[in-house]
């Protein structure tokens, strides 16, 4: 589940590393999807997706969107200014083109025009801005609220919308990607927020928040390559057992998450594809730098060299997944440090960090339950194992997964964490690691770090980008508290009566949540 | 008769005493969990700014006595009010909820209240022999084992590819009843497998009991036949600790069947409760566990006043 993450993954912004070439960014798609993907799409029929996540507190409100039922309904029903296509590459959507000015702080961007809304009212360059302003001000209850506080200013002109931002920042149409904003039709200069009007792909037909909805295609929709299937139905099925027989007994076309421990008998049963696509979905244990004994760097040097990554990408993921080095960029992103030495599981070298930090054994406490990430108590067990060789004695605290957001998360000094990861460096590091971020989960704040984020946000030459976004790197995983020892796969199943793009988006689970746009049957 | 009416009204009077004082404890025991409505409606991200926004937005910022008050005048003009977290009146959100779950319990109900009934007289009247044990260890076999797992196994052997029924119960639309009597069939007899132990086994123990009595003797020497006996002298005596244990039974069919929901896919008032609570919504929480409540009050009563109808001397009191 997506607790957070407002945006994720990505390959690279231009499409350098398009293609199977990008090991952890493009989709590992299955043989068999391979091989299928190559047909012309055709219409018809009926979408059945069964998911994981959803639950009768869910809201049609965009500000609380949070889990995977009501993004895959966003994207579903809803169109965006800008889009992420599958190779990660930022490609327009109701926005037809923008424009910068030289410092990045001010954006024009020109609205489509003629876009119908389910209900036949005409998307206006007001409704963009009505739209947004849904989760700006004080009042806002908006979950995307800090990632919308840098505008300052939103102004109409004709067709054209034209934000002032606080300050320059070169990825800020990949922020109008993310999925909390998506165009609301508004009236008097305000969106409904509770509105079941769109102007996506598909029109809701009957939605039940816990249980699912149908959708019935929009016939006036601007896209004409798109939008395959006659109607789309969404299945909310919590248990995976139930989730996958549904799949095999053909009561669903596609299930959004397969569980990691029978993952292997699913794929031995007849007619089912497992789609397994590694993004930039990572699992951490991050420790608040301000606390001891995690204040001293030498112990979390330490700690990082006492954690055996691979022993847990293949018993808590099974397999599905690949090690982290300690900083959130996914190998297959545009800035991704390649020259960043590996951490691999040295007790000897932990033992020298320890000895650094003049003690020979250390005890700590780790924080766990597994509403931080599927298999987290498991992980910190298997940690405590070989940390032990190493001197470190780490108590695994098992924690209710109720509340946990609220009362571990970030309150206690180690503890769990995923994050789907953003589409960009810039937003991945500001949004959890800048100094004073909202959600900088290990209070790290590290002078150099934060000089060069803020230079590479308005920095338009690649080459010094790119040295600066390295450096990062390599300060985030000397230096950080975030230890990230696995990036996990989005890891589905569908019939093979289902086809699919070349490359499924890495972005998001479900081709990034536009299954419903992208998809078809053969 | 008369004093039964007047025993129905005084359970009645304090029934709405028990759901008085249910609905403090659900209240008071809501806002002892850690985390609030706002904190929980974010998760991950939330931020003190937003919170503090929802909570103003909701009075959540108000003291708990306020809130409880506000809530119950709320209710006493039989408005429930709205869910905190999609805003839907509680009623709308509940009735098609309430209605699914009143469904399964009467569906499972009405299979296993027969079905155990016929299997008690049985094994009490061939009490000791084969069909006796045999029913005895199956029916205690299926009560042993979790929920979920009877589930799986029913789903493993009558779903699936080339199954006879389907695994998921869920319905849209409007379906005929004997679409929906097909779909939750696996839901339903699975429900019947875990509560059928219990009232067989009553139903059994409390017929035997009765066969040591004199009158059953002289009924037996007047050349009855064993079923006659049974069915005629022993049953009707027998009648109340039977109807207890159905009631609590019917109770529990509506109540605790969350596990089933989730397993089959059915949309009941369990899920529905769940959530809530992982929610702090309160004013679903509320008048769901209202419901429960209602339902074990008003269960228990009718099995009271059906025990004290089916024993005459409590009838003709004198």
């Amino acid at each position: 589940m997506t607790k957070t993450s407002l945006l994720s993954g990505g390959v690279s912004r231009r499409g350098v590393l398009k293609g199977a070439s990008a090991i952890g960014g493009a989709a590992l798609i299955s043989s068999m999807g391979a091989r299928k993907a190559q047909a012309q799409p055709t219409r018809g029929g009926t979408l059945r997706v069964a998911q994981a996540h959803g639950s009768t507190t869910d809201s049609m409100d965009p500000g609380s969107w949070e889990n995977d039922f009501t993004i895959l309904q966003a994207h579903t029903r809803n169109n965006y200014l800008t889009e992420i296509a599958p190779d990660g590459s930022l490609i327009p959507e109701l926005a037809e083109s923008w424009e910068a000015s030289a410092d990045a702080a001010t954006w024009t961007f020109t609205i489509r025009s003629g876009v119908q809304f389910h209900s036949g009212h005409i998307l206006t360059a007001e409704d963009v801005v009505a739209s947004l302003r849904h989760h700006m001000g004080e009042d806002s209850t908006s979950a995307a609220a800090p990632i919308v506080a840098p505008i300052t200013d939103m102004r109409v002109d004709g067709m054209n919308v034209i934000f002032t931002l606080a300050s320059g920042n070169a990825d800020f149409p990949f922020v109008l990607a993310d999925y909390h904003l998506p165009m609301l039709p508004s009236r008097d200069g305000a969106i409904d927020p509770m509105t079941m009007d769109g102007c996506g792909p598909y029109k809701i037909e009957e939605l039940e928040f816990g249980v699912g909805a149908t959708y019935s295609r929009h016939e006036g929709y601007w896209k004409s390559d798109a939008a395959y299937f006659d109607a789309v139905e969404q299945i909310v099925i919590h248990d995976a057992a139930a989730r996958q027989n549904a799949l095999i007994s053909g009561e669903v076309d596609y299930i959004d998450s397969a569980d990691l421990n029978t993952v292997h008998l699913l794929q031995r049963a007849p007619g089912v594809v497992v789609l397994s696509v590694t993004g930039n979905q990572h699992y951490g244990l991050p420790m608040d730098t301000r606390a001891a004994p995690f204040s001293d760097n030498n112990i979390r040097m330490a700690l990082k060299y006492a954690i055996d990554r691979q022993q847990l990408v293949d018993t808590i993921l099974n397999g599905y997944g690949a090690v982290g080095n300690d900083h959130p960029i996914g190998s297959g992103q545009l800035y991704y440090n390649t020259e960043l030495e590996q951490k691999a599981y040295d007790p000897d070298r932990a033992r020298y960090y320890l000895a650094q930090a003049g003690v020979d054994s250390l005890d700590v406490d780790i924080h766990l339950a597994d509403a931080a990430f599927a298999g987290a108590v498991d992980a910190g067990v298997l940690y405590s194992e070989t940390a032990a060789a190493a001197g470190i004695n780490i108590n695994v605290v098992r924690e209710p997964n109720d509340g946990y957001w609220s009362n571990v998360w970030m309150q206690l000094p180690w503890c769990g964490t995923y994050w789907g990861g953003r589409p960009t460096q810039d937003l991945m590091f500001s949004t959890a690691y800048e100094t004073g971020a909202p959600w900088n989960e290990t209070y790290w704040s590290h002078e150099r770090f934060n000089e060069l984020l803020l230079a590479a946000r308005a920095e338009l030459n690649e080459d010094l980008r790119r040295e600066m976004y390295f450096e990062m790197q390599q300060i985030c995983s000397d230096e950080g508290g975030a230890l990230i020892p696995m990036f996990a796969a989005y890891v589905g199943a569908h019939s093979d009566a289902l086809m699919h793009g070349e490359q499924v988006a890495s972005n998001w689970r479900n081709d990034g949540h536009r299954i419903a746009e992208r998809w078809w049957f053969a | 008769m008369s004093h039964i009416w007047s025993m129905i009204a005084k359970r009645l009077a304090l029934g709405l005493l028990t759901l008085f004082i249910v609905s403090l404890l659900i209240f008071g025991a809501t806002e002892l969990l850690p985390g609030d409505f706002a904190e929980e409606f974010l998760g991950q991200a939330a931020t003190p700014e937003t919170v503090a926004a929802i909570r103003r937005e909701l009075g959540l910022d108000l003291p708990m006595h306020t809130r409880y008050i506000e809530w119950l005048t709320g209710v006493l003009q039989g408005d429930f009010g709205n869910s905190l977290s999609n805003r839907r009146p509680v009623i709308e959100l509940i009735s098609t909820r309430l209605g699914n779950t009143l469904f399964l319990a009467l569906y499972a109900a009405a299979i296993a209240v027969p079905l155990s009934l016929m299997l008690g007289i049985l094994a009490a009247l061939f009490r000791n022999s084969f069909f006796d044990r045999f029913s005895n260890a199956s029916a205690l076999t299926s009560i042993s084992f979790p929920e979920f797992f009877v589930a799986y196994i029913l789903i493993f052997w009558l779903a699936g590819r080339g199954g006879m029924f389907p695994s998921m119960a869920s319905f849209r639309g409007d379906p005929s009843m004997a679409e929906m009597l097909y779909r939750t069939f696996l839901p339903a007899l699975t429900l019947t497998l875990v509560v059928t132990a219990h009232m067989m086994r009553m139903t059994r123990a409390a017929i035997i009991n009765l066969l040591a009595s004199p009158y059953i003797e002289m009924a037996r020497l007047k050349g009855m036949k064993p079923m006659r006996v049974i069915v005629k002298h022993a049953l009707p005596n027998a009648l109340a600790p039977i109807i207890n244990v159905i009631a609590l039974n019917l109770a529990y069919l509506i109540t605790g069947v969350v596990v089933v929901e989730v397993v089959f896919v059915f949309p009941g008032l369990g899920q529905l409760m769940v959530d809530s609570v992982a929610a702090r919504d309160m004013p679903v929480v509320q008048a769901v566990a209202l419901i429960f409540a209602a339902a074990y009050v008003l269960l228990n009563l009718t099995a009271d006043v059906l025990a004290t109808l089916s024993n005459p001397r409590l009838v003709h009191r004198r």
